[in-house]
C-alpha cells in the first residue's frame, strides 16, 4: 500500500497469491525425515463467506461450486465457532493434497471469493504418538508465506518446535518472516 | 520515572519510545524557554519541574499500572501467582508488593513504585501463557530485585540529575549572554539571537547526552537484577531459559487468533508500513546474549 492510498484512507482489497502452495511436497519430505512429522492426510482452507439474504444458501453454493470432489468424499465444509468457513480435505497423498486444495482455490477465487481466502492449513502429526505433538504448517493467501503452527493443550504453543520447523522447512516453503504474522489458530477443524 | 521492565520485544516500540523521550526532552527544553521569556522567575520553573518529577517518582506505581492498562489482583482471583511472590518475598526478606496483571499478549513484566512497601510486580498474561511455573517464578525474581534494589529511586534521581545539567548549562549560557551583550548595543540584535540558537543546541546536547547515561545506567540495572534474581532462585539457567522465551523469536509469535482481532489486518489489507531497527545504545535493556552470557558465568560459579 502506498504514502497516497494511506492518506486517501483507501486500502486495496489484496489478490490472493496462489503459488508457492506446491512447495509443501518437498516440505512435507523434510518434516518427516528431520523431526519425524507425518501428513494427518487432511488439509483445510479457510474463509469468511459473506453474510445477508443472498448469502443463504452459501454452503450449499460452495458444495456445487466444489462438486467434483464433493462426490468423492474427499471435501466436507465445516463452519468454525468464529464463523469461519472451512473446506476441508482428506487425501493419503501430500501431493494430491495440494493439488486438490489448490482446485478449490482456484475455483473459489474464480467465483470471486479470491479476497475471502484466508489461510490453508496442513495437519502434520508425529510418526510414534505422543512424539512432540501436532504441527499445522498455516499458508497465508494474501502474503504467499508459510508458518508452522505447534498448539499444545491450554491455547499454548509450543514455541520452540513451531523455530525448529521453521528452520528445517524454510529451503523448501518461503516461510513468513515476521514473527508477529504467525497468529494462532485455535480449535483448527483440520486433524 | 517509573521503571518499567519491558523484555526487549519490539525494536520498533524501542525506536518509538526513543523518539518519544527525545521530543519529550525537546518539549521541556521548548516550554522552559518560554516560561523563562514570559518573565517567569528561574527559581519558580526550577520548582516546577521538579515538582513534576517528584510527582512521577511518588505515583510511578499508579502511573505505570494505568499505562500497562494492569489492575491488581487479589489472593483468591490469582492464588499461584500470589503464593510465587509470598516464597520470593521471604526468601529475599522483603515486604510483599502488590500483584498486578496486565491484559496483553505481549510477554511483559515490570515492577513499580518508590518504595519496597509501596511497590506493585505486574505481569501480563502472554507471560503466563508462555512461561512454565518455573520460569514465571525466576521472571518475578527478577522484578522483585527491582524492587529490592530500589530501582525506581535510583532512576529517578539519575533522570533528575539529567535535567539539572540541562538547566544549569542554560544558566551558564544566559550568565554569558547578558554579561557579554551589556555595552554595545548596535551588535546586540544578531548577537542575541546566535547566542540563543547556542543556548537552545547546548541544552538540548546536554540532555540527550543525559539521556543516553541514563540509559545506560538502566541497562546497568538490569544486570544487576537478572544476578540476584538469579541467585534468590538459585536457578541462572531457569531464568536464561525464561528470558530466550521472551525476549528472543519466541516472544514476537503472537497467541491470538488469526481469525480474531488482527484477522482483517491478514486479510483484506497489505501492511501499510514496515519495521525498523533501534541501536542498542538506546536500549534500556542490555542484549539479550549480554544477559545469557552473564547468567552461564553465574550458573558456573554457583556449580564451582
Amino acid at each position: 500500500m502506498g504514502l497516497f492510498d494511506a492518506l486517501r484512507g483507501r486500502t486495496p482489497q489484496v489478490a490472493p497469491n496462489l503459488d508457492a502452495l506446491f512447495g509443501i511436497s518437498t516440505g512435507a519430505l523434510t518434516l518427516e525425515s528431520q523431526l519425524d512429522l507425518i501428513s494427518s492426510g487432511q488439509a483445510g482452507l479457510c474463509f469468511k463467506s459473506g453474510s445477508g439474504a443472498s448469502e443463504k444458501d452459501n454452503d450449499q453454493s460452495i458444495t456445487d461450486i466444489l462438486s467434483v470432489d464433493a462426490a468423492s468424499g474427499h471435501v466436507s465444509l465445516t463452519t468454525d465457532d468464529l464463523g469461519f468457513t472451512w473446506v476441508v480435505i482428506t487425501d493419503a497423498d501430500v501431493s494430491s493434497l495440494a493439488t486438490r486444495l489448490h482446485g478449490a482455490n482456484a475455483t473459489l477465487s474464480d467465483h470471486g471469493y479470491g479476497p475471502r481466502l484466508l489461510c490453508a492449513a496442513f495437519g502434520f502429526l508425529p510418526k510414534v504418538a505422543p512424539g512432540e505433538g501436532e504441527v499445522h504448517m498455516i499458508y497465508l493467501f494474501k502474503r504467499g508465506t508459510w508458518y508452522p503452527f505447534a498448539a499444545q493443550s491450554d491455547q499454548r504453543r509450543n514455541n520452540e518446535l513451531e523455530l525448529r520447523v521453521r528452520s528445517f522447512v524454510g529451503d523448501d516453503l518461503p516461510m513468513e518472516k515476521d514473527l508477529s504474522r504467525w497468529m494462532a489458530l485455535w480449535n483448527l477443524p483440520v486433524a | 520515572m517509573a521503571h518499567q521492565h519491558g523484555f526487549e520485544t519490539d525494536k520498533g516500540l524501542s525506536r518509538r519510545m526513543f523518539m518519544t523521550g527525545l521530543a519529550m526532552v525537546a518539549l521541556y527544553v521548548v516550554v522552559f524557554g518560554i516560561l523563562a521569556s514570559l518573565g517567569i522567575s528561574m527559581v519558580m520553573i526550577v520548582i516546577f519541574e521538579f515538582a513534576f518529577l517528584f510527582g512521577q517518582y511518588f505515583y510511578s506505581d499508579k502511573i505505570a499500572m494505568f499505562s500497562m492498562q494492569a489492575r491488581e489482583v487479589t489472593p483468591e482471583e490469582a492464588p499461584q501467582l500470589h503464593a510465587m511472590v509470598d516464597r520470593l518475598c521471604a526468601l529475599g526478606d522483603m515486604p510483599k508488593p502488590r500483584v498486578g496483571i496486565a491484559r496483553s499478549d505481549v510477554p511483559n513484566a515490570f515492577a513499580t513504585g518508590r518504595n519496597p512497601k509501596a511497590s506493585v510486580v505486574c505481569v501480563t498474561e502472554g507471560i503466563m501463557k508462555r512461561l512454565d511455573d518455573e520460569q514465571l517464578e525466576a521472571v518475578l525474581a527478577h522484578e522483585l530485585s527491582h524492587v529490592a534494589h530500589r530501582d525506581v529511586a535510583i532512576m529517578t534521581i539519575a533522570s533528575s540529575l539529567g535535567m539539572l545539567a540541562g538547566i544549569i548549562s542554560r544558566m551558564a549560557m544566559w550568565g554569558a549572554m547578558f554579561s557579554g551583550g551589556g555595552n554595545d548595543r548596535d551588535n546586540n540584535g544578531s548577537n542575541l539571537f546566535l547566542l540563543e540558537i547556542a543556548t537552545f543546541v547546548i541544552s538540548i546536547a546536554v540532555y540527550v547526552v543525559s539521556f543516553l547515561l541514563t540509559m545506560s545506567l538502566s541497562r546497568y540495572r538490569e544486570l544487576a537484577a537478572d544476578r540476584s534474581g538469579a541467585i534468590l532462585i538459585g536457578k541462572p539457567s531457569v531464568l536464561a531459559s525464561a528470558l530466550v522465551k521472551i525476549s528472543g523469536d519466541m516472544a514476537k509469535i503472537p497467541n491470538n487468533d488469526l481469525r480474531k482481532t488482527e484477522g482483517m489486518n491478514a486479510f483484506f489489507f497489505a501492511p501499510a508500513f514496515s519495521k525498523g531497527s533501534a541501536a542498542s545504545l538506546l536500549s534500556t535493556h542490555p542484549s539479550l546474549q549480554q544477559r545469557l552470557d552473564q547468567l552461564a558465568r553465574l550458573e558456573k560459579e554457583m556449580n564451582a
